[in-house]
């Protein structure tokens, strides 16, 4: 069986047609702010482009030697995905917040944007990955192979990776075409890239679903399910080792250093830190990321361990190499459309890797190795205004080139001596060297540029020694003794033993003696240099991203020309977007017609933190630098602004209580005012209605006065009637003015009080002997009825009789002559005396009933019926019983008559004297 | 912000336990020649634990997400 050249070809190119069109969709909904990837679940899919052929076809290689060996790759990334929350999270914040683009910025950004340490990881990063470059050229290459040639026969294995060569460089010019092509195609030389990320989850999904597909296929297709494979395979004796841990290179410290380092990758390759940092365009997508991502893993996983039993029960003589199983499965049973899914998935899982691989690596290439060597040879200064975003951009595309261009050349020199999976562990290996200084920048503060250079030189070297020199080694291109005896035969300096140590596998040893170099130089140098100015800003932006200290204003001192900068921003950035970023800044600030000349710190810092964007940190800041003045800061100047800036904070916190303070104390002003102006309305209402009262008798005594004084004529009868309306007259003006000053002396409080005790019985009948004339005059019965024997008060004697005379002759003034009756009765009630004065007269209506108790209410209509009395009566009983702690209120039915009732609090009868004992008092001398 | 520190008490947790699970010499309890369903008992219980991982780790952020809608923008960390 065997499928045809130009069929591969064509599904190739039309499976990478594909993904253009869905770049292409995707960047024209971002464009029009619809996006493609603002959801998790394609945040998640993005993420695992960690999956790459490594997974698709290394992996079952990888089970096929160890067993379960495979799986740390995948285990730590799990156990990493679970702090994310803490982590990622933590590097998503910070990366925005400095417009940080790649993990070279990151470091150089932390580290007092140092271009030495962008330019160091940028080798690292690049001479690290080549390795892993490497492995997918040669995935692919191999699958190409296999597709072309028959796996049933013999030579097979031979000729696949005889012919593998040729076909490796072809792929890797395609692959460098297509990346060029796809991750360069704009013009802006910006950091996100909305299209590719919609390429890179699409190809996520292509890939799984080949593996799953051919999984179940040799599962339930070639065997009958998992029980009968496994149960086959453990009839053969050869295979009983995979199915225990004793095949699981290194035992406890390779599982466990291969977790750890896959724990380093996920985090520190440059193609994670894109599209998990970089590309992220919500911080809460990572939620959902978090058990997603570990999800697509163990899907992916799943039927590693049976395609690989699989392949080794029907291939057992070792001709077919284990790490094309995958197609070499589905190819031998003739499912030739199975088989072409599978190699698009490989292609798939191929392409993205390199795809964001080398964008990343081109992006670091440009900004932190090229940027900084065309800045001290001063060709960028002397361009002039030329616009140089295109220079960008052709920079990274020759970036991408030779990146691909070394990993033909890696897999050329080294590729074929190891199987896939060793290859990336080489790269996982190379970047665990960024984990110190990219954690402890994070997490801690006194961590410097110094520490960071020489642990990353030392990491790296140790690298070199242990782990990339001994492939090349095993390949023939460097001597072989040079294993086996080490350096000049000095058997100490064995690159796979080194000072001695064995019994590790060379991934745990090559990580040991990495990571010791790297992180005792870090923690040993930080701690006994001096951080400068810079770096002493930056890490307080980092290490306390969470705490709002990263918002703190820019630290700068000095003087920059605003046209200067839009100039600068102009030549890296484009005319347009440059004024574009200008303009929304200005808007922002409020700027109308005129910016300013001037640029200030903020303007400075926004500036270089756009520029930043497209062409990293430390160049940015160093090109910024070229254009304004700058006032060196000494470290007591950021200490001291820092310093400031925490003051600040703190007196913010101040000024909120203050004001939230005042605005309490603002609305009480206004409830009091409103209360000062119901006042005011209240008293103007009295004045008005006091002199509306007053001026009725007046009228009517100046209209009698008149009519006597302008007819001397009038009869006697009539002179008597009407000086009787004027006696009258007077003596209600008279009530009036008293009834008015006692009302105001009651309400100002400063009515005089004569509290005394005594029996209300007394008072009572005091009060109907006082009321007794007006009762006779109008023939009303009046009856008082006591309830209690003896009811002692403490109150003003007078006053109460003042309201009991009030309110009797009201009962009195509003009975029906001759049948009109009213009972006075006295009463306890809890603590309290009350007394009644029930009459029969009309009632007060309901409407009526609360008002009367208001200044001048007289009940009925004033207009027509003539006004018993001056209207003050009521309110001023009232004033008097609540001086004494009691009420005062009416009960009446319309009709049926009224009640008036009031209380007064009974004197507890434990504090009062006995009368016999008062009595022998008063007799004692 | 108890809430959300609870929440990242539980993460650090789970980080353990699977540090644990899924590493010696806890492997070591599952290497023996027994099966399920005539599926090696390790590759059973490595798998199970994993996805028995994955799962608390969904139900615990997942939770965090529904409990911490008030959340400050500061919190956690």
């Amino acid at each position: 069986m065997r499928l045809d050249g130009t069929v591969i070809a064509v599904v190739a190119l039309g499976y990478l047609g594909l993904l253009f069109a869905i770049a292409y969709v995707g960047d024209k909904r971002a464009d029009a702010k619809r996006s493609l990837i603002a959801n998790p679940w394609v945040y998640a899919l993005s993420l695992a482009v960690y999956c790459t052929t490594w997974t698709f076809y290394g992996s079952v290689g990888r089970a096929a030697a160890t067993g379960i060996g495979f799986l740390p790759i995948y285990l730590g990334p799990t156990l990493m995905a679970v702090l994310w929350w803490f982590v990622l999270r933590k590097m998503i914040r910070i990366s925005h917040a400095n417009r940080i683009t790649s993990i070279a910025d990151f470091v150089a950004s932390r580290y007092g944007k140092s271009q030495l340490l962008g330019g160091l990881v940028t080798i690292i990063a690049v001479v690290g990955i080549v390795p892993y470059i490497a492995l997918q050229l040669k995935a692919v290459a191999i699958s190409v192979g296999i597709l072309l040639s028959d796996p049933a026969t013999a030579e097979s294995a031979s000729s696949a990776a005889g012919s593998a060569n040729d076909h490796a460089f072809y792929v890797a010019v395609l692959l460098a075409a297509f990346t060029i092509l796809f991750g360069t195609r704009h013009l802006d030389a910006t950091e996100r890239h909305e299209g590719m990320v919609a390429a890179i989850a699409f190809e996520s999904l292509v890939k799984l679903l080949a593996f799953v597909l051919v999984g179940a296929f040799v599962t339930w297709g070639i065997y009958d399910g998992l029980g009968d494979l496994f149960r086959r395979a453990a009839a053969e004796p050869k295979l009983a080792p995979l199915m225990s841990l004793s095949s699981v290179g290194g035992q406890y410290a390779g599982w466990g250093s291969l977790t750890l380092l896959s724990m380093f990758a996920i985090m520190f390759l440059p193609r994670q830190f894109q599209v998990a940092v970089v590309e992220n365009v919500d911080e809460r997508h990572l939620r959902k990321a978090v058990w997603i991502f570990p999800l697509y893993l163990f899907a992916i996983n799943v039927f590693v361990l049976p395609i690989a039993f699989g392949g080794l029960l029907l291939f057992p003589d070792g001709r077919v190499d284990a790490d094309t199983f995958v197609l070499a499965l589905p190819l031998h049973e003739g499912q030739l459309a199975l088989a072409m899914l599978v190699f698009v998935g490989g292609l798939s899982a191929a392409t993205a890797m390199v795809i964001v691989e080398t964008i990343a690596l081109s992006t670091m290439v440009c900004n932190d190795l090229v940027m900084p060597i065309l800045l001290r040879l001063g060709l960028l200064r002397s361009a002039g205004a030329r616009d140089l975003s295109g220079m960008l951009l052709g920079i990274r595309r020759g970036a991408i080139a030779v990146v691909l261009l070394l990993g033909y050349l890696y897999f050329r020199l080294a590729g074929e001596a190891y199987a896939l999976v060793s290859i990336g562990l080489i790269s996982f290996a190379a970047v665990a060297q960024f984990a110190p200084v990219m954690l402890g920048g994070m997490y801690w503060r006194n961590g410097t540029r110094n520490g960071a250079v020489a642990a990353l030189i030392a990491g790296f070297l140790v690298w070199t020694y242990t782990l990339l020199l001994p492939s090349f080694a095993r390949s023939g291109w460097l001597p072989i003794e040079f294993l086996e005896q080490g350096i000049f035969g000095v058997a100490l300096t064995r690159p796979q033993a080194l000072f001695g140590l064995t019994g590790l596998d060379q991934i745990t040893h090559c990580l040991f003696w990495s990571l010791l170099a790297n992180v005792g130089c870090y923690v040993a140098i930080s701690l006994f240099s001096r951080p400068s100015v810079s770096e002493t800003a930056q890490s307080v932006r980092f290490v306390d991203a969470f705490s709002g200290a990263a918002a703190a204003p820019p630290i700068w001192r000095g003087s920059a020309s605003l046209d200067e900068l839009r100039k600068l921003l102009r030549r890296f950035l484009g005319a347009a977007r440059a004024d574009e970023i200008f303009a929304a800044y200005g808007r922002r600030r409020g700027w109308s017609a005129r910016a300013p000349v001037q640029a200030d710190a903020a303007l400075v810092t926004f500036a270089e933190r756009e520029l930043a964007g497209a062409i990293g940190a430390a160049s940015a800041r160093a090109i910024v630098a070229s254009v304004v003045q700058e006032e060196p800061l000494q470290i007591d100047d950021i200490m001291r602004i820092l310093d400031e800036t925490s003051e600040a904070i703190a007196h913010s916190r101040a000024l909120e209580q203050k004001s939230r303070e005042l605005e309490a104390a603002t609305a009480q002003l206004r409830a009091a005012n409103e209360r000062l102006k119901e006042l005011d309305r209240m008293k103007d209402d009295f004045v008005s209605t006091v002199s509306h009262e007053l001026r009725t008798p007046l009228t009517s005594i100046r209209a009698f006065s008149q009519i006597l004084f302008n007819d001397p004529d009038t009869d006697l009868p009539r002179r008597k009637e009407f000086l009787g309306i004027i006696v009258n007259e007077s003596e209600r003006l008279t009530r009036l003015i008293n009834d008015v000053l006692d009302l105001a002396k009651l309400e100002s409080g400063r009515a005089k009080w004569h509290v005394e005790t005594f029996d209300l019985r007394d008072i009572l009948a005091a009060a109907v002997a006082a009321t007794g004339q007006l009762f006779r005059e109008r023939g009303i019965g009046i009856d008082t009825l006591t309830h209690v024997g003896e009811a002692l008060v403490d109150a003003d004697r007078d006053r109460l009789m003042q309201v009991l005379i009030n309110l009797l002759s009201n009962a009195a003034k509003f009975c029906e002559s001759g049948t009109g009756h009213v009972e006075l009765a006295l009463r306890r009630v809890d603590g309290f005396f009350q007394v009644d004065v029930a009459d029969n007269g009309p009632g007060v209506a309901d409407e009526d009933q609360e008002f009367i108790f208001e200044k001048f209410h007289q009940a009925g209509d004033t207009l027509t019926a003539k006004p018993h009395g001056t209207g003050l009566g009521l309110p001023i009983s009232r004033q008097i019983i609540e001086h004494f702690g009691g009420r005062l209120w009416l009960r009446s039915v319309p009709g049926a008559g009224a009640t008036f009732s009031f209380t007064v609090p009974a004197l507890d009868p434990v504090r009062v004297t006995p009368p016999e004992m008062r009595a022998a008092v008063r007799s004692s001398p | 912000m108890t809430r959300v520190t609870l929440t990242g008490q539980r993460l650090v947790a789970l980080f353990l336990l699977g540090c644990l699970l899924l590493n010696f010499p806890l492997l070591y309890l599952f290497e023996r020649p027994a099966t399920v369903g005539d599926v090696p008992l390790l590759f059973v219980y490595v798998f199970v634990a994993w996805g028995a991982l994955i799962l608390m780790l969904a139900l615990v952020v997942e939770r965090a997400d529904t409990d911490g809608a008030s959340r400050g923008p500061g919190a956690g960390g």
